[in-house]
């Protein structure tokens, strides 16, 4: 006797299983995302005005804009931005995600990811890779140089790549990355090796030159991280599949902007609800502490949100030590998120579950009623701009936000 | 160094307080709740501590202990009351602050495996798992059972405080889907082997049990094995499944169980009083089948009049009774020749009768059971010998306590009753409700003789003699001396082969100065005798008087594997684990958090 929510939820969590995500190209933000225009800076988590940013999103703000030319320092930009002439958005506004800040500003390049399933698209910018980097808020000359020589030297190549290997299926590539100990959100080592192998031919044909060819495979095959900006677009196109459905109680956006946590679900559309990040439990690298983290910050949660990530953590128990954890706390913890989904993964399996599906499709009533907020894995910033990564660890968005939209639930729908 | 004798200043200065907390819509295991009481008594310059969620029964006994207040009169039945008497509010108040401490040293888990937050999961983790085993509080208890049916198995529902349409919706469920629901205030059952809930370890055997009640299926097992023979299955039903509204509708299931299963060649029914169309239906039932067998429905009239009945069909007065008629038929199953019911084997009454020391003229007997189906019998078989019993369970047309908190002339009290187990542990888990309660009896001039029963088995404490003994012990002190003498009776139901330890219980009520029946159809008719003026006699020693119990050559272990999931009480998980049996444990939390505004939401989202 299945509910009309129950068969909502299954039509949901059936089109975000079947979305078949394939990386099809790499552009300019401002030519290839939905709406983007040259005077809108796109950010990670739910709607955010500047006076409540936090340091690592002002930063990036604030590079991004030194990156387009439009600011020369800091009080320019913050001039733009307050004045209303540079306006800001959720990246998910625009069918896009990012990874920490996930700032996107017009003329960077952003990978386009399809879901060949239903035929949406989503976007997400690159990688850089470690150290001082614009997503944690930095923006020196360092870091604009390396944008710089990202954007001019490896984005060309790298779309030329792309097109050249007739897309790349990322449903694919993370399945296999689960087998190797990926759980696709806090550790991509095997599927960015993955990326890079499968794209490296193709830059060597492409590359104007051996040198430029052998500077691209190995910044890709250096940085641990160079597949998740694919991998979270391809999260947003298996997520977005799955809104907007009447009547469905499925979780399909779980963001962070610095500030607040938000999330959206598919029956009730474009609505965000929200509340102040917690802070994340973790590791702090050696010589920072609790004290100097930022508030959880980033898109990438929507790894979690597509059932990877944390829910994925069996798979990669490598990583447990994030949380002093063991290996069997790592099962637990993926055992704990099937209580409140909805499916189990049918391209996504895990071998230490015995080639379980991972649990996707967070059904709203399950976290109330269970009282177990989704699990989130992340990474760490510090709350001053630029000092970038000072750990990793585990967050979990608090139960209200989940409550609030269960009696908004209850009361757009007559129950 | 101060020199303890001198008392410290603040204790002159500030004489004893008593300082309480309320935690609104606070949800405990019960066991946690009974530890954290524990450990708070034990906290330097507490003089008692309570840990009891906020109903009605527990203020009542609250101020009993005289730790009641303005404050806590005020609690809701959803609300944690934490509440410690100390020697100065300085002491009082470092123990409350020490109370999330307290509550976060968990004892250690046994493993580190996932523990399953839902049945659901339970059921991936243990498909092969047929039964559920329910203990949660009672308003939820209806739902999670219901949950386990739809999952297709059958349920053991412990909890009590469950609805009579919450029970008959349950039942038309079970039947549907052909699954045995058993409960709600199931007590016990042995399933292959294997005990549930509050189960004695006896021998495997071909005596089937239907019972409605708890503490007189344990009897009736405990008198099975004492005479060398096993139990096949031994189903409960709950005590309400014989009435008029119920219908029987577990007890039915269970015995067409029976009636098919090829182990068993015997059948028992127990149960109080049932209501005479489904006494009579119940009966037809049993008529119906060819294998004997034996009823007892506890002070029933006279059965052979009222009721059908068929040469199969036996009748037994008293629980022991009852596991010797069983114990005779099987060894003269293929015989269909009658046991008479009558004919009870001489239990050398004017022996017994000599044993326990007479009370003192006007005072009265106390019987504080932790078992309701004893408590029940003691009325039954104490009906001719002593006038007006009142009770907080009465036979028909008996006298009700005004208060169950407090005895009045003649009192047999099951303080294992509703009233005194919401947001509680059962006495045979948690002694502190009966030791509290000896002792108020102990002071009463009015209390002449005491009895106690002691329930051991898998499921019960793990050594009750061990903090009822001290109790006893200190009762009859105080009796001594006020200038009176209070003899104590314990009844012990208990197997050889139980956890506890028949002989070393019975050895530590003994040491404590009770006399020691293993039989509770004895010690009534040794409480008969004393009142009748028996003469003074000499402590009861059981290896005189037991019959000889034959040696347990029969398996008492689990022949195939039992698997089974269990939500609520840990204590059950723990005793399947030591049984043999592969469990998993659900690591239950109210519905939304015990917000009821959430919950009755989620309901309706559903």
């Amino acid at each position: 006797m299945a509910t009309s929510i129950d068969s909502a939820n299954a039509e949901a969590v059936e089109r975000i299983v079947e979305a078949r995500p394939v990386l099809i190209g790499l552009g300019r933000a401002v030519d290839l995302i939905p709406g983007m225009h040259e005077n809108l800076l796109l950010h990670a988590g739910p709607p955010i005005a500047w006076e409540e940013a936090s340091g690592p999103l002002r930063g990036a703000l604030i590079g991004a804009l030194i990156f387009e030319g439009r600011a020369r320092a800091e009080e320019e930009a913050e001039r733009l931005i307050v004045s209303g002439e540079v306006s800001l958005a959720p990246c998910h506004h625009h069918s896009s995600v990012g990874p920490m800040a996930g700032v996107i500003s017009p003329s960077m390049a952003v990978y386009e990811v399809e879901n060949k399933t239903h035929g949406n698209r989503a976007y997400s910018n690159l990688n850089e890779g470690y150290g001082k980097v614009l997503r944690y808020g930095a923006y020196s000359e360092e870091v604009q140089e390396r944008l710089r020589w990202m954007h001019e030297v490896m984005a060309p190549v790298l779309g030329a790549s792309i097109e050249a290997c007739s897309g790349l299926d990322i449903r694919a590539l993370l399945a296999e990355a689960l087998h190797m100990g990926d759980e696709g959100h806090n550790r991509n080592k095997a599927g960015s090796v993955l990326y890079t192998k499968q794209l490296a031919p193709h830059i060597v044909k492409a590359a104007p030159e051996a040198a430029t060819a052998a500077g691209i495979i190995e910044a890709l095959g250096d940085n641990a991280l160079s597949v998740l900006n694919p991998v979270m677009a391809a999260c947003k196109a298996m997520a977005d599949a799955g809104s907007e459905i009447e009547q469905s109680t499925i979780v399909t956006t779980m963001a962070r902007n610095g500030t607040e946590f938000g999330i959206r679900v598919s029956g009730l559309g474009e609505r965000w609800f929200t509340s102040p990040c917690p802070q994340p439990v973790g590791l702090y690298f050696p010589g920072f502490s609790a004290e100097d983290g930022n508030p959880d910050i980033g898109d990438s949660t929507i790894t979690e949100t597509a059932g990877l990530g944390a829910f994925a953590m069996a798979a990669a128990p490598a990583i447990v030590t994030f949380v002093s954890g063991t290996p069997q706390d790592a099962l637990n913890a993926t055992l704990e998120m099937y209580e409140i989904t909805s499916a189990e993964h049918t391209s996504f399996t895990i071998p230490q579950l015995d080639f379980r599906g991972t649990p996707v499709g967070i059904d709203l009533r399950a976290v109330v009623e269970t009282g177990i907020t989704p699990r989130v894995n992340t990474g760490i910033a510090h709350k001053e701009a630029g000092v970038g990564q000072i750990g990793a660890g585990l967050v979990r968005p608090p139960l209200e936000l989940f409550a609030e939209a269960l009696v908004t639930f209850a009361e757009e729908y007559g129950f | 160094m101060e020199d303890p004798s001198v008392p410290d200043d603040s204790a002159i200065a500030s004489p004893a307080a008593t300082l309480a907390e309320i935690r609104a819509g606070s949800y405990y295991d019960s066991v946690v709740l009974m530890l954290l009481q524990r450990a708070l008594t034990e906290l330097p310059g507490v003089m008692d501590a309570g840990v009891v969620m906020g109903t009605a029964a527990n203020k009542e006994l609250l101020g009993q202990s005289g730790l009641l207040s303005e404050e806590i009169q005020g609690a809701a039945p959803e609300d944690l009351i934490l509440v410690v008497k100390a020697v100065s509010e300085k002491a009082g108040r470092s123990a409350l602050t020490r109370v999330d401490d307290l509550l976060a040293v968990r004892r250690p888990q046994q493993t580190d495996t996932y523990q399953p937050k839902s049945l659901s999961s339970a059921t991936r983790m243990i498909p092969e798992a047929e039964w559920i085993l329910v203990s949660v509080p009672g308003r939820y208890a209806a739902a999670v059972a219901r949950e386990a049916l739809n999952l297709g198995k059958n349920v053991f529902l412990y909890s009590d405080n469950v609805s009579l349409e919450d029970e008959i919706s349950l039942k038309e469920t079970a039947a549907n889907k052909g699954r045995l629901m058993m409960g709600p205030d199931c007590g016990t059952a042995r399933i292959d082997g294997i005990g549930l809930g509050f189960a004695n370890r006896v021998r495997k055997g071909r005596i089937g049990i239907v019972a409605a009640s708890g503490t007189g299926l344990q009897t009736v097992m405990v008198g099975i094995h004492r005479l060398g023979r096993g139990v096949s299955q031994a189903y409960g039903t709950g005590g309400r499944d014989l009435s008029a509204e119920v219908q029987a509708r577990s007890a039915k299931h269970a015995l067409a169980l029976l009636k098919e299963d090829a182990e068993t060649d015997v059948i028992v029914v127990v149960s109080k009083p049932p209501a005479a169309a489904v006494a009579r239906d119940l009966l037809a039932e049993a008529a119906s089948c060819d294998k004997p067998t034996v009823i007892n429905f506890i002070g029933y009239g006279s059965p052979q009049e009222q009721l059908p009945t068929a040469p199969s069909i036996h009748f037994a007065r008293t629980l022991d009774e009852t596991a010797e008629v069983a114990v005779r038929l099987t060894t003269s199953a293929d015989s269909q020749c009658g046991v008479e019911s009558d004919a009870l084997p001489s239990r050398a009454m004017d022996t017994l009768s000599r044993l326990v020391q007479s009370p003192q003229p006007h005072t009265f007997l106390r019987g504080l059971y932790s078992g309701g189906t004893l408590a029940y019998e003691a009325l039954f078989l104490l009906q001719d010998s002593l006038p007006s019993v009142r009770s907080n369970g009465p036979l028909p047309g008996g006298e009700f306590l005004d208060n169950p908190h407090h005895s009045q002339g003649h009192t047999v009290v099951d303080l294992g009753g509703d009233a005194f187990t919401v947001g509680r542990l059962h006495p045979m888990l948690d002694n502190d409700l009966r030791v509290r309660r000896l002792l108020q009896e102990a002071q009463d001039p009015g209390t002449g003789l005491i009895v106690l029963d002691v329930v051991l088995g898998d499921g019960a404490h793990a050594d009750p003699a061990g903090e009822l003994a001290p109790a006893i012990e200190e009762a009859v002190s105080v009796a001594t001396q006020k200038g009176r003498a209070l003899p104590v009776i314990a009844v012990v139901i208990g197997t050889d082969c139980d956890p506890q330890g028949l002989d070393r219980q019975v050895e530590q009520l003994k040491a404590a100065g009770a006399y020691v029946f293993t039989r509770h159809d004895d010690a009534m008719r040794a409480v008969a005798c004393a009142f009748a003026g028996g003469r003074e006699g000499r402590l009861h020693s059981p290896s005189e008087l037991e019959p000889g119990v034959p040696n347990a050559t029969g398996d008492v272990s689990s022949s195939s594997a039992f698997a089974a999931i269990n939500v609520g009480l840990e204590s059950f998980t723990d005793s399947l684990r030591d049984q043999g049996a592969e469990v998993v444990h659900v690591d239950w939390r109210p519905p939304a958090g015990g917000d009821e505004r959430l919950a009755s939401l989620l309901n309706r989202l559903r």
